[in-house]
């Protein structure tokens, strides 16, 4: 061989070894992501971003269902440590052991504490100091309307102070004059029950923190909710057509056959999609009751998970995607809202082209404010999932016909009760 | 004809409606639009509304018909509907806008297969990579299980030996319990193995199925023992004798129990859905449920992927039908 | 077999199939026979076992033993080493109940809903199975043409999966479905049949028929067409009706089969979860929700996941179905003795 191609080989060979040794380096991220609408696409071009300017670190996303891969498998996997890197959660107090301490691998630990604090203690033990991850968005329930029923109907739709009862009226009359189907829906969920029978009195906790379903305000909502659903007033296919887990209401929202829907602020990016301009949408404020006019708040977060292997990747990840930059763009195009203290003061700008989009979204960044305590303790308590499903399960045997109500709160309660008995 | 020849006839043309008319149904609504699946009554043939190309405007706009104020009809298409009212053009007069209350217009509407369907969620519904894996899944798991249960059955018509009653029992007693029952005991097993998250960890579990060895050992019982007593004599081993004398002898039952082995693993749900968690490594039915569970308002998409998803199996079916059914039903239940 | 007159081409794939078997075997077999010499043809019975009783004990048999030992343990842990041992706490509490007959006096009442349930379910499943299995195999058994096709239309579904089946006709029965598009041809008004819990139960039992009815549609098929002709020509130089044969000559001959059936389709349908958790989700309320799926909720769907409670449910589940199962068994040898 000539000198030449010798001192070329070898400079061949150099490259393909280091390309080869950080290759090898290369380490491989596993994140678990479910969508509302289609944020795994605005996740993917984030991630594409820190791939570029991280090239030992690629990050896979594993988008699953809701239900039977975050609800159910997940849990599963993280308890025998098969987790992912990452993951969506939503049950952050319930699965708060399995998540990850970034504060030893973020640079700026100011950052985090200022900009997501309140929100870190919902995803942390009691007492703990840990910083898991950010919120993905923060989310408000509360309902929507179609105001081209309301325009047809020649009634207008109602301002803040309406009641339950109230609305439950009004939406008869404009359903029984354009000819729609049913009333109104809800998602099925206790957790979408829970602010109205907030609303109405309920105050689901006693003085130990302990929850106490059977109160006043609770059988007020969910009377009204048998009566509903005895009445024809509410749409029967989401709470009573599909038992077993979690079922939304969307679609009944999107076709048009009701006029009122209760879920929250997560939909506004789904129905810009969805509905577009097929009928006027908006989003309205929390019907009241006697105690409040409130929704539950809520969020989705995405943290890291304790077991990873990765530590150092996995926060250098998350903090990049945390930041001001990131997140802005994030939530901008998912139509979420921010769950950083700092833009939500700031403003984010919403890459939304309908106004109906945009009213949406400062109708529900109104609603923050007027959340009720109890709200917000039922969301920070790490057994909610237990006391939404138990009402949820037991309030749709009454739908049906099993339970009497009385017996139905009964047994919400001993559920819960049963339960929590098994964690201690 | 006989009477009774008539009731046949008429009983086995109840029977093709009801057997096939559900997948007739799931296929043709799958070539409807959004829109078209919402109409009640439904219609059997996939219609959708026409749209024209109407200069200086970049999208096609939906052709309506519609009454005008004076009595007469015409041809308008809708740039957007405000409120209660629409703005429509003449698609020939683009310049003149015409607003139209939303009860004077009627759609027009056209046969068309909305194939839209399909190829668009295939960007997000990873098709071939879910037909790889249960494509790999089936075939691995299939093979397996015919070898591994035949040997076994082997063992348990052909010899005799102490326990040999007790393991039959014990294999199978087991049919008792469904996995869906033992899921969290065998997923811990699966974790400790290391296959979670492995397509073997989907394929070993279910290969040792009691069925299989049920089946196959009822039909080997009746290969008569002095085939195998000649073959001893004249040297051969007992490997031999099972792959050279009785496997080839009990083909019948071994391609009854490779079939239901196909169908098993092509339709295996709740397993896979546990241990594997990697989109990449999802089967057919992992994904179509992952799909379902994503886009639960969208039925266009979910219907053209659940036509998909059952195409494979159908066209399998299609070609070996004959020899399935023929195959199950010589595999005789001789008792 | 092989005719000469078949063209190479056609032997091809047949070859090539069985070279590759052959090979395969042969290979196995350099590391199984030498086993042979070393411990005589009586023990290669194990051997042969070994495959299927290992990948059976290490994911079947282990995991059972789990399970019931699972379901003498309380707590929340996922690990059996981690559980506190809790004895027959489990199943008091599935099994205390005031009042047998009525599941809202229980403690777990929707343990109890599911095993009423279950019973319709499987009673009415079972039954109109064999009822619709056996007519089928009659009216393919006859002289008609086209055989071959009719089979395989009735085997169809039998091949589409829980999930496929489940959607398609949920699809059906919705609210603007076919189903009640044929009413409002009718003049009728649609009925919202999975809202409704006694239409619920039925399109359960009549789906889950559906789905299953071709398989055993065979097994009896081929029963029928090994009983021998001459039996039936003789009864009617007898002078016997069709009915009569029916009794006397096709029923006691198809006993064995139908016996395998009901075997089989007792089996599946007390087992009986993800079509039906597909279709209904147990529900409207807890109308259709059956063994498996209360299983499946307590031990797995919950936030608080009680492994302990689900396992003792399955135990009891696993425990009816032996006794059932021995029972038919019984009773089949009881009818074949009648027989001789």
């Amino acid at each position: 061989m000539t000198r030449t191609a010798r001192r070329f080989l070898a400079i061949l060979l150099a490259v393909v070894t280091v390309a080869a040794g950080s290759a090898l380096a290369q380490v491989e991220l596993r994140m678990t992501w479910y969508d509302d609408g289609s944020e795994s696409q605005v996740m993917r071009d984030l991630l594409d971003r820190f791939e570029a300017a991280n090239p030992d670190v690629t990050v896979v996303m594993d988008v699953v269902p809701y239900s039977s891969g975050i609800l159910q498998s997940l849990p599963l996997q993280l308890a025998s440590g098969q987790g992912p890197d990452m993951a969506r959660v939503t049950d952050l107090g319930g699965l708060s052991e399995f998540f990850i301490d970034l504060r030893p691998h973020v640079d700026d630990e100011a950052y985090w504490d200022v900009n997501f604090g309140p929100f870190l203690d919902w995803m942390r033990p009691a007492g703990s100091e840990a910083i898991p991850g950010f919120m993905t968005q923060l989310t408000v329930t509360g309902p929507y309307v179609n105001a081209t029923l309301f325009e047809q109907a020649g009634i207008e739709v109602p301002g803040p102070d309406t009641t339950w009862p109230e609305w439950a009226q009004i939406t008869r009359d404009v359903a029984e004059a354009t000819g729609t189907p049913y009333a109104m829906a809800m998602d099925r969920t206790g957790h979408r029950l829970a602010g109205p029978a907030i609303s109405m009195g309920a105050e689901l906790f006693d003085e130990d923190g302990y929850p106490a379903i059977d109160d006043e305000g609770f059988r007020r909502m969910a009377e009204l909710m048998v009566e509903w659903h005895a009445d024809g007033t509410m749409i029967p296919d989401v709470w009573i057509g599909s038992a077993g887990s979690y079922v939304a209401g969307n679609e009944q929202f999107v076709n048009a056959q009701v006029v009122f829907y209760m879920s929250g602020s997560w939909q506004i990016g789904q129905f810009a999609q969805l509905i577009g301009d097929a009928f006027d949408w908006q989003a309205v404020s929390n019907p009241c009751g006697p105690a409040a006019c409130t929704g539950m708040p809520g969020g989705a977060a995405l943290v890291g998970i304790a077991d990873t292997d990765h530590p150092e990747e996995v926060a250098r990840v998350l903090d990049f995607l945390a930041q001001e930059e990131q997140l802005a763009e994030f939530y901008g195009r998912t139509l979420f809202i921010p769950g950083h203290l700092g833009l939500a003061e700031s403003g984010v700008e919403f890459d939304a082209e309908l106004q109906a989009t945009r009213d949406a979204l400062s109708t529900f960044a109104a609603e923050v404010p007027n959340l009720h305590p109890t709200a917000y303790q039922l969301q920070g308590y790490p057994f909610n999932r237990v006391v939404f499903d138990a009402i949820r399960d037991r309030l749709t045997q009454v739908f049906v016909g099993e339970l009497s109500l009385d017996q139905a709160i009964e047994r919400m309660q001993s559920d819960i009760d049963e339960q929590i008995a098994e964690t201690q | 004809m006989h009477a009774t020849d008539v009731l046949s006839y008429a009983y086995l043309a109840v029977g093709v409606i009801v057997m096939f008319g559900p997948v007739l149904w799931l296929v043709a609504s799958s070539f409807k639009t959004p829109a078209g699946l919402l109409e009640f009554p439904p219609t059997f043939l996939p219609y959708s509304q026409q749209t024209v190309e109407v200069p200086g405007y970049d999208e096609p706009l939906p052709l309506f018909e519609v009454t005008l104020e004076d009595g007469t009809t015409e041809r308008l298409a809708q740039i957007r509907r405000v409120g209660l009212q629409a703005q429509m053009v003449d698609p020939d007069d683009p310049d003149e806008r015409i607003t139209v209350g939303l009860d004077q217009r009627e759609a027009i509407r056209e046969l068309r297969l909305a194939t839209e369907n399909y190829t668009v969620p295939l960007e997000r519904f990873n098709f071939l990579t879910y037909l790889r894996n249960s494509v790999v899944v089936t075939v691995v798991a299939t093979l397996i299980t015919l070898v591994v249960n035949s040997m076994a059955a082997f063992a348990l018509s052909k010899y005799k030996f102490r326990g040999r009653n007790a393991v039959f029992l014990l294999i199978i007693g087991t049919l008792m319990i469904p996995i869906s029952v033992i899921l969290v005991p065998v997923y811990l097993v699966i974790t400790q193995v290391g296959w979670v998250n492995n397509l073997w960890g989907v394929i070993i579990p279910g290969a040792a199925t009691p069925t299989g060895v049920f089946l196959l050992r009822q039909y080997m019982l009746t290969i008569p023992d002095q085939l195998l007593d000649a073959g001893r004599i004249d040297g051969a081993s007992e490997w031999r004798l099972y792959w050279q004398i009785v496997l080839p002898l009990s083909a019948p039952a071994m391609a009854v129990l490779a079939i239901f082995s196909v169908m098993w693993r092509w339709n295996d749900f709740l397993w896979p859905l546990i241990v594997l968690t990697r989109s990449e490594l999802f089967t057919l039915q992992v994904g179509l449920n992952a799909f379902q569970g994503e886009l639960n308002v969208q039925w266009h998409y979910v219907l053209a992927m659940t036509v998909l998803t059952l195409l494979p199996i159908t066209l399998v079916f299609a070609f070996l039908q004959r020899f399935i059914t023929t195959g199950i039903a010589s595999s005789g239940v001789k008792q | 077999m092989n005719g000469a007159s078949r063209t190479k081409l056609n032997e091809l794939p047949g070859k090539i199939a069985f070279g590759a078997v052959a090979a395969v075997m042969t290979v196995l077999g350099w590391a199984i026979e030498p086993i042979q010499r070393l411990i005589g043809v009586r023990r290669m019975a194990w051997v042969f076992l070994l495959p299927n009783l290992a990948i059976f004990g290490v994911f079947i048999l282990f995991p059972m033993a789990m399970n019931f030992y699972y379901a003498f343990t309380g707590g929340t842990q996922l690990y059996p080493q981690n559980r506190p041992f809790v004895g027959t706490q489990n199943f008091e509490q599935i099994y205390t109940c005031t009042n047998y007959l009525e599941p809202s006096s229980c403690r777990e009442d929707l343990f109890w809903r599911a095993v009423f349930n279950s019973g319709t379910f499987v009673a009415f499943h079972v039954v109109g199975l064999v009822f619709f299995a056996l007519v089928t195999a009659l009216v393919l058994n006859a002289k008609i043409r086209f055989r071959g096709f009719f089979r395989s239309v009735y085997f169809y579904p039998v091949l589409l999966s829980p999930v496929v089946v489940a959607l398609v006709w949920k699809w059906i029965l919705q609210r603007n479905g076919l189903l009640n598009g044929i009413l409002d041809a009718f003049g009728r008004e649609p009925i919202l049949f999975l809202l409704n819990s006694e239409w619920a139960m039925f399109w359960v039992i009549v789906v889950t028929i559906w789905a299953n009815m071709g398989f055993h549609t065979l097994i009896l098929l081929a029963g029928l067409q090994s009983i021998p002709a001459e039996l039936y020509e003789a009864a009617q130089i007898d002078g016997s009706g069709p009915v009569l044969s029916f009794r006397h000559i096709t029923l006691p001959l198809l006993m064995p089969n139908v016996i395998v059936v009901l075997v089989l389709a007792l089996i599946r349908a007390v087992q009986m979860f993800d079509l039906v958790y597909v279709l209904t989700g147990g529900g409207p309320g807890s109308a259709t929700l059956l063994m498996v799926q209360y299983i499946y909720e307590v031990g797995f769907a919950s936030q608080i996941q009680r492994f302990g409670l689900a396992a003792s449910a399955s135990v009891t589940l696993g425990v009816v179905l032996l006794i059932a199962t021995l029972l038919q068994l019984r009773l089949s040898r009881g009818s074949e003795s009648h027989l001789a």
